[in-house]
């Protein structure tokens, strides 16, 4: 069994549990057996909730041979990104400040995941409170891409990309801000999705930046992402900006081809900067789409040269305040001695946040202040619809658009840690659309010569999930790179 | 001309509660004085007559009924304190009055 | 300049806590007090991941409000984070209204020495409530987040008063406000009514305003009027020994009646203000508008006008005004009688305020002596069947036991007599037995009238009509 649940699609464990052919709990203590082998080495975890997983993995097995019928995930072995809130069950955002955090509610995406039938095996690594692309800065341990344990594996949902590629759970979920579930999707050649806005609920996903903040599914395959995302989308009353529209059909779009359909090739997004390799890559795929019957179509997205610029502004700033509530009184790290508030409040919030938070804080403290206000952060809000319009233009002229979604594959650890700039210009594919709100989907379209993961980007309409499930299954029926699996670190 | 010195930077961090050490503010200034150069780019652009995107969705605010749900129990609401007497959370003295509403 | 040649110039920043059932933004209690962090749940706690849902009760009390005052109510408002740090404020900023709030203008009338007075209105706006530090002797504070989230309506009114005891006149005509809306018992002592206020002196005849202080902590009706006082006489002290007032944040102390620097303009608070990401623009639609305005009860100052025009004194009507349900009382005891308004009104006022302890239980299920039954026993005295004396006792024994004044005055005669022929008959004892008095009386000593009555009186018992003694005993002494 242990052998069987590498490169094992999700869709299929899920099959094989509700057909009696497998049990959860063989399922669960295959990921475990490869868990407690391999996850030194990647570090995907912050937490293995053994004893969670076979309980709920022993209810499901009982309940199906009771003859229950269950939800459509029931007995699959998944892993949450550890910005999720799970009720009993240590909540870090990857931070030392909320190290023993053990909430006392559940988030709604992962209450879904539950009820659906999967069975959590424990909190995925990632960039502290979902800040940064290459997971290092998690407060706890970097996480090492499965392709290659001397690169990164992209962030912020690091450790939910990783997981996946080395068949560490079945599926996953991660948050996408300005490119946190696509870009480590890209880097470890597996699926990710950013839905909609609101279209999956942010009631319990720890806030990073509130406006732009994305929960969504990872997966080996795009069905696989399909399958978590069905279960996770949906209304939720209690997030004010969750879409009321209904779940769609993800499963079913991802199977019905992209015949009659016009692809847009934003002439923004093939400029200077990009990697030869990649841009090989996804030109190649661009011809794979026509080959399968996509019309493409040039268009273009002309204020996406300054969608990091505004990306930064606002995400800063919303950063700034959603992190104000950590201050060592009701929850999380408390600086040891103070006799003040104000040493409280200093000294406890210096300790507790890292480098890369505490400069996103001083950066968004900065652009708020009385007199910077419209200068920068009601600036960039109108910048914002701007790009939000460019895209509502596209999509005049076609159904997707197809892009590169990392502009360099999978780099070293410590390469670009020196250089904050450098490392926000690398999200210059993947911060505008959830500067939108529009979907998007990133899934394996080739390998470099060294062997690391190249990554395409499908993007869609707001509300527009099926458009991007119908190019991405369709492409990812036609290539086998999604078949390709990293060698199991020694 | 750098478009943020070190003073600012204390400034700011004080105003956000975070106590930095002096290596660690000029090493601030450096990375957010080129963060500052990048993102002035916006500023060329001109928006005159575009209304701000606050939100991503395009509807008005739910509201829901004045109807109580599960309230936490005060064992709930404390079990994360670091520091806590009896049913309240526990702070250095306050001086009355400081806060705002 | 003498202190006279100076006005003050008084602002108010006045909350007032909503009575929902649950908070602002989430579903645990917003019930007053209990033993502390009993009403949490993630939202108001600010845990992480947790988001703010908005209350439409909470919305639909403040635009009541925002009606009852002739603000201009926005079809669409927003919210937005106000940030600052403090134990008592769980997520680091205050979820309120900055450049959109839910109401805009309008004013509030009240009377102060018989005299209108209206002050206007800056802006009414929704925001949520802080918890409540306790200080502690042993040198640490506590907290407690049971107020946390509870609805407020902040009322932020224009320079437009001129003294403490129309500041504190002002607060009043609010929590009468309030409380006539059911929105709110606006009780300073339980913090559901509470005030900041900006004072500045200028000289009289000037147009440009002085420096400002910001007093805190004034808490009651009675410090609003000695903080303010105490403030004005400090500024007036300053400006004669030719210093200047500094712009500053006081707290007002009311165990020593001074009042202190909290923080200077130099530590004020750059509050960053953004739209709430987390809340889209609030929609008040025509049908709600219009729902509201119709649900919407007389007004105070609008009853004081109707009460005055039915021949009311100003002062009883204050008086009837003071709480809805005293003016509830009188207008149903009223509708119900033959009497004169202003018989009604001493009735209420004398009788049925003078024996209850909250006049707002008034309109209660089980008030002794409803409306009708006042009426019933008004009317009783002014057909004569009783005199005012014995419609007193009457009352008091209504009060006491649940009794309609007819089935007392049926079942136990206390009746006056009104039977010209007892009557006669005890006037013609009383003026056979005293010769004396009625010479004197012939010989133009009127005064003595009274003797003879009150010796009828006696006769009687106090039962006899004394408009048929009058009559009787003119026409025996003629
Ligand atoms: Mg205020
Ligand atoms: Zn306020």
């Amino acid at each position: 069994m242990a052998s069987h649940v590498r490169g094992l699609p999700l869709v299929a464990q899920a099959e094989g549990v509700a057909a009696g052919q497998w049990k959860s709990r063989d399922l669960v203590e295959a990921y475990l057996d490869r868990i407690a082998r391999l996850d030194k080495r990647i570090g995907a975890f912050l937490l293995v909730d053994v004893e969670g997983a076979r309980r709920k993995a022993d209810i499901i097995d009982k309940r199906i041979a009771a003859g229950e019928s269950l939800g459509p995930l029931a007995g699959v072995p998944v892993g949450l990104k550890d910005i999720f809130v799970t009720k009993g069950i240590e909540t870090t955002a990857g931070s030392k400040i909320l190290k023993g955090f053990v909430p006392p509610y559940e988030s709604t995406a992962t209450a879904r995941l539950e009820a659906a039938g999967a069975v959590s095996l424990g909190k995925l690594n990632l960039d502290e409170f979902a800040m940064g692309s290459s997971n290092e800065n998690s407060a706890y341990h970097p996480v090492r891409n499965p392709w290659d344990l001397e690169r990164v594996p992209g962030g912020s949902s690091g450790g939910s990309a990783a997981a996946v590629a080395a068949s560490l759970c079945a599926g996953t979920l991660g948050t996408d801000t300005g490119g946190s579930i696509r870009q480590p999707a890209s880097l470890c050649g597996v699926v990710g999705v950013k839905p909609t806005y609101g279209r999956v609920s942010r009631y319990g996903v720890i806030a990073f930046a509130s406006s732009l903040d994305h929960p969504g599914p990872f997966g080996r395959t795009v069905e696989d992402a399909a399958a978590l995302l069905e279960v996770i989308a949906g209304h939720d009353p209690m997030d004010s900006t969750s879409i009321p529209q209904p779940a769609g059909r993800y499963r079913q779009a991802s199977r019905a081809g992209l015949s009659g359909m016009r692809l847009g090739v934003p002439k923004e997004y093939f400029q200077a900067g990009m990697d030869a390799e990649v841009e090989a890559a996804v030109r190649a795929a661009l011809d794979e789409l026509g080959r399968l019957g996509a019309r493409l179509v040039p268009v273009s997205l002309p204020h996406t040269k300054y969608a990091i610029a505004t990306y930064y502004l606002i995400c800063t700033a919303e950063a700034s305040s959603n992190l104000a509530r950590y201050d060592g009184v009701r929850y999380g790290h408390r600086t040891a001695e103070a006799s003040s508030l104000e040493e409280l409040y200093g000294k406890t919030r210096g300790e507790g946040f890292g480098a890369e938070s505490k400069r996103r804080i001083v950066l968004g403290t900065y652009v708020l202040r009385a007199g910077y206000y419209e200068a920068y952060y009601g600036k960039a809000l109108r910048v914002r619809r701007l790009i939000a319009d460019d895209f509502v233009a596209a999509f005049q002229q076609c159904d997707a658009l197809v892009t590169p979604t990392s502009p360099t594959p999978a780099f070293k650890l410590g390469e670009r840690a020196s250089d904050p700039l450098q490392m926000y210009l690398a999200d210059i594919y993947t911060v505008a659309p959830p500067l939108a709100g529009v979907p998007a989907l990133s899934q394996c379209c080739g390998f470099t010569k060294s062997g690391l993961p190249i990554g395409l980007q499908t993007i869609g309409p707001a509300l527009g999930e099926e458009a991007v499930f119908r190019v991405a299954g369709a492409y990812e029926a036609a290539t086998d790179w999604h078949r390709r699996l990293p060698e199991d670190p020694a | 001309m750098p478009r943020i010195n070190p003073q600012e930077v204390r400034e700011i961090a004080i105003l956000a509660r975070l106590r930095l050490g002096d290596a660690e503010i000029l090493r601030l200034t450096h990375e957010l004085d080129g963060i500052l150069g990048y993102i002035e780019t916006v500023q060329a652009l001109d928006t005159g007559a575009v209304e701000p995107m606050t939100h991503a969705v395009p509807f008005d605010c739910p509201m829901r009924a004045d109807e109580l749900g599960q309230s936490l129990t005060v064992e709930q609401a404390l079990a994360n304190a670091p520091r806590r007497r009896e049913s309240s959370f526990e702070v250095p003295r306050i001086v009355p009055g400081t806060g705002v509403a | 300049m003498s202190s006279h040649d100076y006005e003050a110039v008084i602002g108010l920043e006045a909350h007032v806590q909503l009575g929902t059932v649950t908070k602002i933004f989430s579903i645990s209690s917003a019930a007053f007090g209990g033993e502390p962090n009993r009403h949490t749940d993630p939202v108001c706690l600010g845990l992480p991941g947790a988001l703010p849902v908005l209350n439409r009760r909470a919305v639909d009390m403040a635009v009541r409000l925002g009606l009852a005052t002739g603000s201009r109510i926005r079809s669409r408002c927003r919210f937005a984070r106000k940030h600052y740090f403090y134990p008592d404020l769980p997520k680091g900023f205050q979820i309120s209204q900055y450049d959109e709030p839910l109401c805009e203008g309008g004013v509030v009338t009240f009377r102060l020495d018989g005299e209108v007075k209206q002050v206007r209105l800056v802006r009414i706006h929704m925001e949520d409530d802080a918890g409540k530090n306790i200080h502690d002797p042993s040198g640490v504070s506590f907290v407690d987040y049971n107020r946390a989230g509870v609805p407020l309506c902040e009322m932020v009114s224009e320079p437009d008063i001129r003294s403490a005891d129309e500041a504190a006149e002002y607060l009043r005509a609010i929590r009468t406000l309030v409380r006539y809306l059911g929105i709110s018992d606006g009780n300073m002592e339980e913090g559901s009514l509470r005030c900041d206020a900006n004072v500045s002196i200028r000289p009289r005849g000037e147009s440009k305003l002085g420096t400002k202080t910001e007093l805190k902590n004034i808490n009651s009706f009675k410090n609003v009027r000695d903080a303010i006082e105490h403030e004005i006489a400090r500024q007036k002290l300053l400006c004669g020994r030719g210093e200047a007032v500094v712009q500053e944040t006081r707290l007002w102390d009311p165990d020593h009646g001074i009042s202190a620097t909290m923080r200077s303009k130099e530590e004020a608070h750059d509050y960053r203000y953004f739209p709430e990401p987390d809340l889209p623009p609030v929609v008040v639609d025509e049908t709600w508008l219009a729902a509201a305005r119709a649900a919407l009860p007389e007004l105070p100052e609008a009853r004081h006008a109707r009460f005055l025009g039915l021949g009311l004194s100003a002062q009883d009507a204050s008086v009837l005004v003071a709480e809805r349900q005293i003016g509830d009382y009188f207008d149903q005891a009223l509708a119900a009688a033959r009497a004169l308004p202003k018989k009604i009104a001493n009735w209420v006022i004398n009788e049925v305020l003078a024996r209850v302890a909250d006049a707002r239980q008034l309109t209660d299920e089980d008030v002794p002596v409803p409306p009708a039954a006042l009426a019933e026993l008004v009317d009783l005295v002014e057909k004569g069947t009783l005199s005012g004396k014995l419609g007193k006792e009457v009352f008091g024994r209504m009060w006491q036991e649940r009794r309609r004044a007819g089935d007392i005055v049926a079942a136990e005669s206390v009746s006056l007599v009104s039977d010209s022929a007892v009557i006669e008959a005890a006037c013609r004892r009383v003026v056979e037995r005293s010769p004396d008095e009625v010479a004197r009386f012939r010989a133009g000593n009127a005064k003595l009238l009274g003797f003879f009555v009150g010796n009828v009186m006696k006769e009687t018992g106090g039962k006899a009509n004394p408009k048929i003694v009058n009559e009787i005993l003119r026409k025996l002494l003629a």
